[in-house]
């Protein structure tokens, strides 16, 4: 995957973290994902669509994501609250909408975010689309980035899809 | 002052609410995306509009595009992730008086909406 699509990723995590929840974020070396299972328990997804196409996902262990909310929200909360996901998902927003900014010269829609949280689901971005994960580091647990994203006239089909299994 | 928050993330609208109750704003509506914005604008009839962009049903600036056609001078606010310069062009077109881009400390978004409200007063 071209490192312009994935660079503004790194920038993007460290900067929301560091405004909405003063939190520094690590970054450990990427790598290309081999399976769709997900890597984490929580998996906040938001989808590109128009000259760059495809899926952002922040996935969690369960424990981070909630420590993680609890700094965003300022309470505890369980993660079948319905606050958890709409904090989640908020954070997949604004780390997707400030990446694609840096996208030179193209112009990028993203969808409102979708949360899945459960072990063995899947996230399925289509076969000719590769994921690069972003591994993270906080104070409050790991978490990745996964980026399975293409230009739209780089590849000819199909449309990522997001899927609970 | 009254104020309408249009954010499909109760997270977001309790972020801002706060920011608002410290800046002495109380008088506050809520909505979760441009439609039911636009059920609520006539009734609570808003001296200042805070709108996110990406939502379900009906998006931040269909919301102001609609609302402009009736409201021409009531301030709004995009609140948003989206940080284009094409997208900010956008948004002053359909009828946005400022600008926040997400994510924002609460002194950026105090600091625009006392803007804002300033501009109006002068």
């Amino acid at each position: 995957m071209d490192p312009r699509y994935i660079t503004p990723f790194i920038a993007s995590i460290q900067n929301v973290f560091s405004t909405m929840l003063q939190l520094p974020v690590s970054i450990d070396e990427p790598r290309l994902k081999q399976d769709n299972r997900a890597t984490y328990d929580v998996s906040a997804i938001i989808g590109m669509s128009g000259d760059v196409t495809g899926n952002v996902v922040l996935s969690f262990p369960a424990d981070t994501a909630q420590r993680l909310v609890a700094l965003f929200i300022g309470e505890d909360i369980s993660t079948d609250n319905p606050d958890f996901a709409d904090a989640i998902g908020e954070l997949v927003n604004m780390v997707a909408g400030n990446a694609k900014a840096d996208f030179s010269g193209k112009a990028v829609s993203i969808s409102c975010p979708s949360v899945i949280i459960g072990q063995h689901h899947a996230v399925s971005s289509g076969s000719d689309t590769p994921c690069v994960i972003i591994p993270c580091q906080t104070d409050c647990g790991e978490l990745a980035i996964e980026i399975a994203i293409r230009e739209t006239n780089a590849a000819s089909t199909g449309d990522s899809t997001a899927q609970a299994a | 002052m009254k104020i309408l928050l249009i954010d499909d993330s109760k997270t977001m609208r309790n972020i801002q609410k706060a920011v608002l109750s410290q800046l002495g704003y109380t008088e506050i509506e809520e909505a979760c995306d441009g439609q039911d914005a636009l059920s609520k604008v006539g009734a609570f009839a808003p001296n200042l509009l805070l709108v996110d962009w990406n939502m379900p049903k009906m998006d931040g600036l269909t919301f102001v595009r609609n609302f402009r056609q009736n409201d021409k001078t009531t301030p709004i606010i995009m609140v948003t992730t989206e940080s284009e310069k094409s997208r900010v062009i956008e948004a002053i077109k359909a009828g946005v008086n400022n600008y926040v881009v997400k994510p924002f400390t609460p002194d950026i978004l105090s600091q625009r909406i006392n803007e804002t409200l300033g501009r109006l007063a002068a």
